[in-house]
């Protein structure tokens, strides 16, 4: 089970309290984990990434395990810690755009 | 007793505010996606229920909300603005050419008699219309299209599609106005565009009547009368009586003919609305006094309005979108500014009072007449 941790705003659009746990099947990636965020949750689509899998919007941030995995290649693999539910994902509003 | 919901648009989120119709004591509701620049949010004509509202953000772009009972409950409906084809090149602020790049959602027109089509004018410049009630968005691609297209620039605004006119009595004629592109008109439902600026000046573009280049801000008409148009420009109020094929200027005795909004009193089509500007760098009143000034006939002949409107220190904007009338028998006229003052007068404009003082400053301002 992976546990997502979202910005308030985006918690308030898509009308979500606390952490999303989301069960993946296959690799768990970047892509992977937003894949099922957006199908969940369709209001997030086009507010985190562009639409269809796009690239990720200029103020919105990765983060995991103290890493920023905002560069980092959507298809790479997740930390294990964070496919197994142990540590979260982090989807972050850059200290910016607001 | 009927009565008036307002649809302000502001900085960090939505407002509605509701009255009966005497207009004096206010129900404030909100704010409606706290956080979040709403830009507009409109009612269909068709369904006095159906809202649409334009939120954006820096962080997360793009989301349209609707609600189905007044502004009571909302939810987020479709954001994918995509152009169609390749969207290809407008000038940027250098003179390079600079790809279109969708921004966000400006304007939201509902249709006059479906609740379920809207059409949106969108940064950078283009329209595009939903007939599902927002789920999803096509580009009339022939606007942003036209042959001009790759010459037109930003205002210091954004390239921004401000304004869309739906002709009531026309089927399938409307208006649009683009900065810093000029005003255009299509007579088959948005299938097809031409400039309409013939008679506009522009001292700002480097040929002043040129077809195109205008930065104008706002249109309005009167529905009974839809040939007619107004038009507040960068510089100059304007007025059309052939729907836009020639351009005469009326700003008159104007203090100053820079502003943003421009609209028509419901009942009376002569009388006219702006909120004068002292110049393009100085976005506030002239002498720090707020006045809106009506003219009775038309244009050339302007009267200031300032009962109830401060009239010492006061530097605040009214954006373009950000007036609006409502349609009871005594005609109420509405304006917010980027001080966070949503001001109404319930007689035409002869005396105001601020509705709210204090909200993040204000994008926009709707009205509905509510039976």
């Amino acid at each position: 089970m992976i546990r997502v941790v979202l910005p308030a705003h985006l918690r308030t659009l898509a009308s979500i309290n606390g952490e999303v746990r989301l069960q993946i099947t296959g690799p768990v990636t970047q892509r992977s984990v937003l894949d099922a965020l957006e199908a969940r949750y369709p209001a997030l689509r086009g507010t985190i990434r562009g639409h269809d899998g796009g690239p990720r919007r200029a103020f919105i941030r990765f983060f995991a395990c103290e890493q920023d995995l905002s560069h980092n290649p959507p298809d790479d693999p997740l930390p294990d810690v964070v496919a197994a539910g142990t540590e979260p994902y982090l989807i972050v509003g850059a200290m910016a755009g607001g | 007793m009927s009565g008036v919901r307002v649809l302000a648009g502001t900085r960090k989120g939505a407002f509605v505010l509701t009255s009966d119709g005497s207009r004096k004591q206010w129900k404030v509701s909100g704010p409606y996606f706290s956080g979040w620049e709403v830009y507009h949010v409109k009612g269909s004509p068709a369904d006095p229920g159906r809202l649409y509202a334009s939120q954006s953000s820096g962080w997360s772009g793009q989301v349209i909300q609707r609600s189905d009972d007044g502004g009571a409950t909302w939810a987020p409906v479709g954001n994918q603005f995509a152009y169609q084809g390749t969207p290809g090149t407008h000038q940027w602020y250098d003179g390079t050419p600079h790809p279109w790049e969708f921004a966000r959602v400006w304007h939201l027109e509902p249709s006059l008699d479906d609740p379920d089509v809207v059409y949106a004018g969108v940064e950078d410049a283009g329209l595009f219309r939903s007939v599902d009630g927002g789920q999803s968005w096509q580009e009339l691609p022939k606007l942003r299209g036209h042959e001009s297209g790759p010459s037109w620039q930003p205002g210091a605004g954004g390239m921004c599609l401000h304004t869309i006119l739906l002709d009531p009595v026309q089927q399938g004629r409307m208006f649009a106005a683009i900065s810093a592109a000029g005003a255009f008109r299509s007579d088959d439902a948005g299938q097809t565009w031409r400039p309409i600026n013939h008679g506009l000046q522009s001292e700002g573009i480097p040929d002043p009547d040129a077809e195109v280049g205008h930065c104008v801000h706002r249109l309005a008409m009167h529905p009974s009368r839809p040939d007619v148009l107004f038009m507040q420009k960068h510089w100059d109020v304007m007025r059309s009586d052939n729907g836009g094929e020639s351009w005469r200027e009326i700003s008159g005795n104007l203090p100053t003919d820079f502003g943003f909004p421009i609209d028509v009193h419901a009942h009376e089509p002569e009388t006219v609305y702006v909120v004068p500007i002292t110049s393009d760098a100085e976005h506030f009143p002239p002498e720090g006094k707020l006045r809106v000034y009506r003219s009775r006939t038309g244009g050339d002949d302007w009267e200031p309005l300032t009962k109830g409107l401060p009239q010492e220190n006061c530097y605040v904007n009214v954006l373009r979108d950000a007036m609006a009338v409502d349609t009871l028998d005594s005609c109420g006229i509405y304006f917010g500014t980027t001080g966070g003052q949503v001001y109404v007068s319930p007689d035409s404009g002869d005396s105001w009072e601020p509705i709210v003082r204090d909200l993040p400053a204000v994008l926009s301002v709707e009205v509905q007449t509510l039976p």
